[in-house]
């Protein structure tokens, strides 16, 4: 059980310094800021409580926020997400049964599920993300640019990870 | 009492969404109450400990661009010099006694975080409290404006770049002395927009775009950027201007912070013509 926590404590150290450290400096035509950290949601187990899904999300999207100055904005986000996760996951089919230690990755659930699971979610992510941004609807063309453009790097950068690191199954 | 409590443990998961929800929309629009409280000052601490660790790495890569930046800039104020040198005899020179008028202070800080990807884009410089930084200074390079300080913590503070939703600095076309207001409509990175130019003045590409010394927070005459592309709206009694910044918000390195001597007292100023 702590073992299988230790991977994502570990995950959330390493995305958020990706995230604030490379990724948000990079500049592709001033639209694009992909948001790679929300694959720590993605990725934590089946089974881990509700509220404990929620804090982590909301400790992730602090520390996002405190690094950018963007005072409550990926917090607002990322809990959010978090809390369609459940609901995403009955949609996209949960495995009929826990045991076996199943996670929500690549390696365990294939592909299409996957990317079903990932779109759904990195879409309202970043919907609710560039809206709480800009704050105001006279932009509304300018948020739907950012966030069609934003959820696309995303899910590249997440299933490009996803292959990167992925472990199979003995 | 116990059915409403069970009944909030039942969907805990709601409840507890529904709260740091809460949390989190009081957070973004109390920004400022935010910068001001004592976790942001620690917050600060932290992300300004790991900045300052990874610019160090980082600045090498810039080495080069930045010493051809200081250069150039060295030879402006060179040529500014040697021409005070030439007109030292004349009366008014002799009688203006700089110590007493100066108006600015210039702080060099380092650029440890910059994004400009983000609607609302932010910079944190290695300079704070402690070193006399304030909020409403302004922060320029040798090649323009960059930005405006909003918050500051022991070590570290923050500024808003030319790139946000929230800028708004008083500038003036250099040939015309129109005076306008410069925001930033999001998108590209390298070009802003000046607005409330009137539409019977003859605006030409190319001509520059400085800040107007009409704030209390930016020296005048300080250059902002270019004219790139002129539009003007049927009906529209002003001019929509898109510009190009001269400052290169995507590299920078090294920055000045300026504080007005000044500040106060112009505050001051207003504040009496407000209240009568």
């Amino acid at each position: 059980m702590n073992k299988a926590y230790g991977k994502d404590i570990l995950r959330f150290f390493v995305l958020i310094a990706v995230q604030v450290l490379i990724l948000d400096h990079i500049n592709l035509g001033g639209y694009i800021n992909p948001s790679l950290y929300v694959l720590f949601i993605l990725l934590l187990p089946f089974e881990i409580p509700g509220w404990a899904l929620l804090i982590s999300a909301f400790l992730i999207g602090f520390s996002v926020d405190s690094f950018s100055n963007s005072t409550g904005l990926h917090t607002a986000a990322s809990v959010f997400m978090a809390f369609l996760r459940p609901w995403v996951i009955r949609m996209a089919g949960a495995p009929a049964e826990y045991e076996g230690n199943l996670k929500p990755g690549i390696a365990d659930m294939g592909f299409r599920w996957f990317f079903a699971y990932t779109l759904m979610l990195v879409f309202a992510h970043q919907l609710l993300l560039f809206l709480f941004e800009a704050f105001r609807l006279n932009e509304i063309g300018y948020v739907l640019i950012r966030v069609l453009a934003g959820s696309t790097f995303t899910i590249i950068l997440i299933i490009l990870a996803e292959y990167l690191f992925m472990q199979k199954r003995k | 009492m116990r059915h409403i409590l069970a009944f909030i443990w039942k969907h805990n998961f709601f409840f507890l969404f529904l709260l740091l929800e809460v949390v989190s929309i009081v957070l973004i629009a109390n920004k400022s109450f935010y910068q001001r409280s004592v976790l942001s000052n620690a917050t600060d601490r932290v992300t300004g400990g790991i900045f300052t660790t990874w610019s160090g790495i980082t600045s090498y890569f810039s080495l080069k661009q930045e010493n051809q930046r200081l250069a150039e800039e060295n030879a402006r104020l060179h040529q500014i010099l040697t021409r005070e040198q030439l007109t030292a005899d004349t009366l008014t020179y002799k009688i203006t006694d700089t110590a007493y008028n100066q108006q600015y202070i210039y702080t060099t800080a380092n650029v440890i975080s910059n994004s400009t990807n983000r609607r609302d884009n932010y910079i944190m410089l290695n300079k704070g409290r402690r070193h006399g930084i304030e909020r409403d200074m302004a922060v320029i390079n040798p090649q323009g404006v960059v930005g405006t300080v909003v918050s500051v913590s022991e070590n570290f503070s923050w500024v808003m770049s030319l790139l946000n939703k929230h800028t708004k600095i008083s500038a003036r076309i250099d040939r015309l002395n129109q005076m306008g207001t410069v925001v930033w409509e999001g998108g590209n990175p390298a070009t802003g927009t000046l607005l409330d130019i009137p539409a019977h003045v003859k605006v030409n590409k190319g001509d520059t775009i400085a800040t107007s010394g009409y704030s209390h927070i930016f020296p005048e005459g300080i250059m902002m950027g270019t004219v790139e592309e002129i539009e003007v709206e049927t009906g529209d009694h002003f001019y929509t201007i898109h510009f190009r910044f001269s400052a290169d918000l995507n590299s920078l390195r090294q920055v000045y912070i300026v504080k007005n001597l000044f500040n106060s007292e112009q505050l001051e100023l207003r504040k009496n013509i407000i209240n009568e």
